[in-house]
């Protein structure tokens, strides 16, 4: 037996030389917290990894992790890729925060970015999307759309973000019809498809006929695909799954932003920034507004513009939040730091927010 | 032909060493054939699943940190298995640990000191033990089935720790996401240095120490005193046992209770170590893993150890071929059933001698 | 109220569905005395190959088929270690999760956001039409009724017929069926196959007829529930059926006291199938003569004759 292992390990040693030759390549990595099988979030993740492949590939090596759970593994499996000579670590997942910090604090060469924390250092970086922009495009859009005046809302977990986009979809419908009404089913999970078609179902059958998601996989369109109602894709295009239901899809399009920042490491300009980006950076994009009529569709289009060009932001201030109270100042956006901590329902959505 | 399988008179001693090394060998052989499928140099490959995480004394760290729940939450398990308790539920009993040794962070941010540590630690152990009284207290008072008692209970608790981190114990600074305080000083474990820095400084922390503890602990229990004695013929002639006047309920208490205490520790010792925090993922299946760490050892606590290491090595090992190879999280999730099937099935060799017979089909077959 | 109502039934018969195939299969192979947790591996494997089959073919039912077949394969090797090699039924059964859980992830990787073929409803003109009961009698994909057929079929041979009384034999008292000359092992690779073929239909559902697509863990601990079931019911088939809808009503219910905005927390909810599944539980486990006489009391012994 001892020989045997001796045996491999010696022919190995030559091995390495693959190794060697890539050195050359700038080496690039990425953390997703789930399979890049989940055609959701790991998997938009994973295309912008092959972006970076594509463009970069000749002075660059791209490396992944899949299926790394937030928790005891997330801080070896990022400082596994740190000793295995990544120089810049793309940490996918809030859960990915604190790991992601204390690693760097050990290895200050190597450059890391965090998506969707607020935690930064001198060689962290956060990036995320403004999927509220999308939401509110939607929540117009439903509005419009709806017979019923209501649409049913599927969720995983109550984070700011989701609720962040809860809120902005009520406010872009109810500047279409102020009594319009919502009905939130939270499924806790990410990523359960079975759960979502029952919430789906549920939702429908309680005369919800447009349905919107926060969580990950296909079961909720095609649920009203079957129902012949509307709704909503997540993270990716999914008009394949529902041709007749899909409105438009909420996607996240990370490509030119890993190209950009791994282009930025080439060039030794990296700084440690805060990104935030919209549809003006081309990080949200929503799929092509299909199985609608033609002034829907012009009302959806403009708004993109305005959001695109600045002169609208969803969280126009005074918001009004449930208990009457209200939040901003006239006319002006939210600041940044209150919607990355937003924990309330707007006036409008009579639910009560899981604390 | 048909491979039938032969009682030995006694255990073969030669086998027992043996076994482990033609499983090995047969997964390296296996393994390589898989590997060189997906075009990868099998020997690089095998190099870097089995023989790396062994080189660095980073990765030895790592492969520590990952089999001391392992291997803690197995021993437990293993004596619980042994005497006839079906407790499949430490993953709720590790979160509940966990769950309320955290109650002292939460509450208690100030609070540092020494006893601070140990208060954790404590309430760890009673948290894993309370979760775990629910099924022993329903199995002797009603006789409900306690594998599923413990295995629906590990939801509920996850759930409810889900509840806390978002809402009433979150982080008030913490921009309303699902985590509580980060814990500081004496709210975390002290790291020790196990060996000189030239032979190369390998720390691991008081997680480690606990789960070597208690593996020789149960050890020592289950082959020296009469208590292991009492688990063992429960175990193995339950008639008997009843005959001897051994009180089931009482085993079935002890069982619950020392493998949910275990699992409740290694729950507060991740929290406070790796963790640093209460968050909705704390254990990567650490209590479930450690059903296979139980069998996998003989239901030894001894073996349960061993079990562990070669259990965290298969992860760690799929992890740094992921990097070095580019091969899926997926390939390395089957080889790693691939090899705990040729561990299992090479270690019936022990008992049984294997024939290759001439073709008798008997009556049932024939049916068949 | 009428639709609320029949969609809420609607939702929980699919939602129950996959959990009592993958239970009744284990049923049978518990009974005869083989303890495989594997069905989560198993139930991943057979989503992802009648997924497949079905997008090659574009045939819904080659996809059923597909389904079962790999759940049966699969299962073989779970009996060759355990029946042949005599290896430990725990541990290889959660081995058996592992291997199939990355297999299932390694033959999908080509599926992944394609959407799949759907195995149609049943429809009969006039019944299906009938208000409430039409569409819950009569308007559901084959694998429903196919469910409850397996169940009745699997009471009926146990209990009424000759084939029964040996599974049992073998599963109650190994070494009097072995002196009688009944081929132990023979008999439980084949309860074992049949375990398989249910938990890869189970999968099937998932992937064809619950939610046509094919993603990586979308078994999503199914699995695992079904085991419970069939501790639940101590081992009746007709039980199955009881435990495997008190689940899917309870979860389903969840969904709907949410969309009413009742301002429950949401975990609570999720939490309450289980409680209630123990409560339950609790509550007929009173009667322990009969747990005892339906427990096989050679559960996950190995068996080896004497020779």
């Amino acid at each position: 037996m001892k020989k045997w292992m001796a045996m491999a390990a010696v022919l190995a040693l030559g091995v390495p030389a693959t190794a060697a030759q890539a050195a050359d390549k700038l080496k690039a990595c990425w953390v997703y917290v789930g399979p890049v099988g989940d055609f959701g979030y790991s998997y938009q993740h994973d295309v912008g990894r092959k972006a970076v492949d594509k463009a970069l590939g000749d002075k660059v090596e791209t490396v992944f992790l899949e299926n790394v759970a937030e928790g005891p593994d997330a801080e070896r499996a990022i400082e596994r890729l740190a000793r295995e000579g990544c120089k810049i670590i793309f940490t996918t997942s809030f859960g990915f925060m604190d790991p992601t910090i204390k690693v760097a604090a050990k290895y200050p060469d190597i450059k890391f970015e965090h998506a969707t924390g607020y935690k930064k250092a001198d060689n962290v970086g956060i990036y995320n999307a403004r999927f509220y922009e999308g939401r509110y495009v939607m929540g117009q859009i439903a509005a419009k759309m709806s017979k019923t005046g209501t649409a049913g809302y599927i969720v995983s977990f109550p984070i700011p973000e989701v609720v962040m986009g809860i809120n902005s979809f009520m406010l872009g419908a109810q500047s279409v019809n102020p009594d319009f009404k919502v009905k939130i089913v939270w499924v806790n999970s990410w990523y359960d498809p079975g759960k979502e078609a029952d919430a789906a179902k549920v939702l429908l059958g309680q005369g919800a006929d447009i349905l919107v998601q926060h969580t990950d996989s296909t079961a909720p369109l095609q649920e009203a695909e079957k129902a012949g109602k509307l709704g909503f894709g997540q993270s990716s295009d999914m008009i394949k799954f529902a041709p007749k239901a899909q409105l438009t899809s909420n996607t996240d399009d990370w490509d030119p932003y890993y190209i950009a920042r791994v282009q930025a490491v080439l060039d030794g300009t990296w700084k440690p920034d805060d990104t935030w980006g919209g549809m003006k950076d081309g990080m949200v994009v929503l799929s092509p507004f299909t199985n609608m009529p033609d002034d829907v569709k012009k009302m959806a289009e403009d708004t993109v513009a305005k959001i695109k060009s600045g002169e609208f932001h969803p969280f126009t201030g005074p918001i009004t939040k449930q208990d009457g109270t209200t939040v901003g100042e006239a006319g002006k956006p939210l600041p940044d730091g209150e919607l990355l901590g937003m924990n309330y329902y707007i006036k409008g959505i009579d639910d009560k927010l899981p604390q | 032909m048909r491979l039938v399988l032969e009682k030995r008179a006694e255990a073969s001693g030669r086998m027992a060493i043996l076994s482990p090394v033609i499983a090995i060998a047969l997964t390296l052989i296996t393994g390589g054939i898989i590997f060189a499928l997906r075009g990868l140099n099998p020997f690089s490959a095998l190099y870097v699943f089995f023989v790396e995480p062994l080189t660095t004394s980073w990765s030895i760290e790592q492969l520590i940190v990952k089999a001391a729940p392992l291997a803690m939450i197995g021993a437990g398990l293993a004596v619980s298995y042994m005497a006839n308790v079906w407790n499949i539920g430490a993953e709720g009993q590790l979160t509940a640990g966990a769950i309320v040794g955290s109650a002292i962070p939460v509450f208690f941010p100030e609070f540092q000191s020494p006893p601070t540590l140990a208060l954790m630690l404590s309430l760890g152990v009673i948290g894993g033990m309370a979760w775990a009284a629910i099924p022993a207290f329903l199995k002797n008072r009603f006789g409900t089935n306690e594998i599923l008692t413990s295995l629906m209970l590990v939801y509920v608790i996850q759930l409810a720790l889900d509840w806390l981190v978002r809402g009433p114990w979150r982080d008030p600074k913490g921009y309303n996401f699902p985590k509580t305080i980060a814990f500081s000083d004496w709210q975390l474990l002290p790291q020790f240095q196990l060996l000189p820095p030239s032979v190369g400084p390998i720390y691991i922390n008081l997680g480690a120490i606990f789960a070597v503890a208690a593996v020789v602990a149960l050890a020592f229990m289950m082959g020296r005193t009469l208590k292991g004695y009492e688990l063992r013929v429960q175990g193995i002639a339950p008639r008997a046992g009843r005959f001897a006047g051994f009180s089931r309920e009482k085993t079935v208490w002890f069982c619950f209770l020392l493998s949910g205490g275990l699992a409740g520790l290694a729950g507060i010792c991740e929290v406070m170590s790796t963790v640093g925090q209460l968050q909705p993922g704390i254990s990567p299946s650490y209590g479930f893993t450690a059903i296979i760490v139980a069998f996998l050892g003989r239901l030894n606590p001894i073996g349960a150890l061993v079990a562990a290491f070669a259990l965290a090595i298969s992860y760690l090992g799929g992890e740094s071929a992921q990097v070095a190879l580019g091969i899926s999280d997926k390939t390395a999730r089957v080889f790693q059933g691939v090899l705990l099937f040729y561990i299992l099935a090479c270690d019936s060799l022990i008992l049984y001698r294997l024939k290759i017979i001439g073709r008798t089909p008997g009556p049932a077959e024939a049916k068949a | 109220m009428n639709d609320q109502l029949l969609s809420v039934i609607l939702t929980i018969i699919t939602a129950s569905t996959p959990l009592l195939l993958a239970a009744i299969g284990e049923l049978v192979v518990e009974r005869s005395g083989v303890l495989n947790l594997g069905v989560e591996g198993m139930m991943a494997v057979g989503a992802v190959s009648g997924f497949g089959a079905a997008l090659m073919t574009g045939n819904p039912y080659v996809g059923v088929f597909a389904a079962l077949a790999a759940g049966a394969v699969l299962s073989l090797l779970f009996g060759f270690l355990t029946l042949t090699m005599v290896s430990n039924q725990v541990a290889t059964g959660l081995a058996l999760t592992l291997l199939g859980l990355g297999a299932a992830g390694l033959m999908g990787e080509s599926f992944v956001g394609q959407p799949g073929i759907h195995l149609e409803r049943l429809h009969i003109p006039g019944l299906s039409e009938v208000p409430l009961i039409g569409p819950i009698l009569f308007g559901q994909d084959f694998l429903v009724y196919l469910s409850l057929i397996i169940v009745a079929a699997v009471s009926y041979v146990l209990f009424r017929t000759k084939a029964g009384l040996i599974i049992r034999a073998v599963g109650d008292s190994q070494q009097s069926a072995h002196a009688l000359g009944y081929s132990v092992v023979g008999v439980r690779y084949l309860c074992v196959m049949f375990g398989g073929a249910c938990s890869g239909l189970a999968g099937g559902y998932l992937s064809l007829a619950y939610t046509p697509q094919w993603v990586e863990n979308m078994t999503a601990g199914r699995g695992w529930i079904a085991l419970a079931l069939v501790v639940f019911s101590s081992w009746l088939p007709w039980r199955i059926v009881a435990g495997a809808y008190l689940f899917g009503t309870i979860t389903v219910m969840g969904f709907s006291l949410q969309a009413y905005g009742i301002g429950i927390p949401s975990q609570l909810l999720s939490a309450l199938p289980y409680i209630v599944t123990i409560l339950v539980l609790v509550v007929i486990s009173g009667n322990r003569a009969l747990m005892r006489a339906n427990t096989p009391a050679c559960l996950g012994q190995p068996f080896v004759p004497d020779r």
